[in-house]
């Protein structure tokens, strides 16, 4: 109980602070669109209608969700570093992946608000009618691929705890990713040995998901699998988390900044 | 280190009983760590929220939290404050943000790190207060300062280290009476002669003279040896010169730490 409690306030915190800035707030407005009419102008183009059309809509918002994310997320700890709360969080008491977590998923969250600002965008500016089949599930679709995509960035995150320019990793992945986990492109169109790699990324299988649930296909086998890779990077980051920890502790490079 | 942030590259520590490597987690229920200065907040949060996440941290019970904050509020005097962000809170306010912040989870040792530096001498004479109320109370307190007299004022114990060794170690009228001089004279004269200063350094139980100008005077710094009365003789070598304020002193811990921290320079 008072894990969840931990997880909860944690993250209400973390998002009120993410909300503060109203620079950031405007970013967070304006970048997703950016991608969305790319990708809208690039389908029109090509002709795209109906199921396509909303194929795009839908993998251009998941694109909004992964580039909070991936961005934010290596250079988090370089932020708290630079507060000097970074050891404090080592310092205390709880397991620091319970700290990180909540973090990471604040990020998430405002990612998600994209999804709503470029499917609003696709259907008033572009006008791609936006029908889900099986909302519900859609929901759920999304929330789980939130979650995922939030303990992937709490995977990159960790390496910041040792390592002061980890903080690029999340940005030279933000593009591979797009394109990797079949965001516009089918996974079944790229090369056979990038497959693999697709399929060990739970972002594929949460696009897959929101695909499904909008065109009224059975999205739960995608969601376990998506479920499954999560908790096998939380599992992977906790470990990872504790071998950063100690060496950057022996290395004394927690309060550099 | 003690904190559990650094890890020994030789050798042991252990706070409470406790083994710093591996009882960490246990270590880190029962200190309390104050930064010094501006870091170690969250600037976008009101310091009520920055309490409230760190309750959370330290796994302060849920009912315990409000009323905990509410006396470390009353404690620091930040009470009426706490809904503003912390980016417009005073250095002072911050800094006693912190000492709330290190003290929600009731560490048995609380780890002060400078933690009056940049602070107006109202607000540092207030945290010496409140220092003082928690040795009262029993919480251990670990305090690094480069603030002689603050040492002097607060610590029951004072280690001194110089290039990383402890060079003294014990309370503060034990230190102080390790320094090998005796009184200290400071004469402020106005027209020092030319030879004045050689001429005190000669007289016997004389050990060091220092000159220092100040605005229009000369301040005359004479370090007695032991049981030797300096005063009458000084003054005598300074007939024929405007003479001021004399003060006979005796040593103070900074000038045993100056002596200690030389001494271990030179070995």
């Amino acid at each position: 109980m008072s894990v969840i409690r931990l997880l909860g306030i944690s993250w209400w915190l973390q998002l009120k602070m993410r909300s503060r800035s109203a620079f950031d707030g405007l970013l967070s407005i304006l970048w997703p669109l950016f991608f969305a009419t790319s990708v809208f102008l690039m389908f029109r183009q090509a002709s795209a209608s109906g199921a396509a059309l909303l194929s795009a809509a839908v993998g251009a918002s998941v694109m909004g969700i992964w580039s909070a994310v991936s961005t934010t997320a290596s250079s988090v700890l370089q932020m708290e570093r630079r507060l000097g709360t970074l050891e404090l969080l080592v310092a205390a008491p709880r397991p620091f992946a319970l700290l990180l977590v909540p973090v990471t998923l604040s990020m998430a969250t405002i990612g998600a608000y994209s999804m709503i600002v470029t499917l609003l965008w696709g259907r008033f500016v572009f006008g791609i009618e936006i029908a889900v089949r099986s909302p519900a599930l859609f929901v759920l679709s999304t929330l789980v691929t939130v979650l995922a995509v939030a303990i992937f960035g709490f995977l990159l995150a960790v390496a910041s705890v040792r390592y002061r320019v980890a903080w690029a990793l999340g940005s030279a992945l933000e593009a591979p990713v797009w394109l990797i986990c079949g965001f516009l492109v089918a996974v079944d169109d790229l090369p056979g040995w990038v497959r693999p790699i697709s399929w060990l990324l739970a972002p594929t299988w949460g696009m897959s998901a929101i695909r499904a649930s909008a065109q009224g296909r059975n999205p739960l086998g995608d969601i376990a699998i998506c479920l499954s890779l999560a908790a096998v990077y939380m599992v992977v980051g906790i470990v990872l988390s504790r071998l950063m920890i100690n060496s950057a502790r022996a290395h004394a490079t927690l309060a550099l900044t | 280190m003690l904190m559990t942030l650094l890890l020994p590259t030789s050798g042991s520590g252990r706070v409470l009983g406790l083994d710093v490597v591996k009882d960490a987690q246990q270590v880190r229920r029962k200190v309390g760590y104050v930064f010094r200065g501006d870091r170690g907040l969250y600037e976008r949060l009101s310091g009520l929220d920055n309490l409230r996440y760190f309750c959370e941290l330290y796994g302060v019970p849920p009912k315990q939290q409000k009323a905990r904050i509410g006396e470390l509020l009353e404690l620091v005097g930040l009470k009426g404050r706490e809904k503003e962000r912390v980016e417009g809170y005073s250095r002072g306010m911050r800094q006693r943000l912190h000492i709330a912040r290190g003290l929600l989870h009731r560490p048995e040792v609380l780890f002060l790190d400078e933690p009056s530096i940049g602070i107006d001498p109202v607000g540092a004479r207030e945290l010496r207060i409140t220092v003082r109320n928690l040795v009262d109370e029993g919480t251990t307190v670990l305090l690094t300062t480069h603030y002689m007299f603050e040492a002097d004022e607060l610590c029951g114990r004072i280690a001194v280290i110089a290039g990383g060794r402890i060079v003294a170690n014990g309370p503060p009228e034990e230190l102080k009476s390790q320094v090998s001089t005796g009184n200290i004279i400071e004469v402020d004269v106005f027209g020092l002669p030319a030879d004045a200063e050689s001429r005190i350094r000669a007289l016997p139980g004389v050990r060091t003279v220092v000159v220092e100008e100040r605005e229009q005077a000369q301040v005359l710094t004479v370090h007695a040896e032991p049981g030797a009365e300096m005063a009458p003789a000084v003054l005598a070598r300074l007939e024929g010169s405007r003479v001021g304020k004399l003060i006979t002193r005796e040593p103070t811990l900074e000038d045993a730490y100056v002596e200690l921290v030389a001494a271990a320079a030179a070995a």
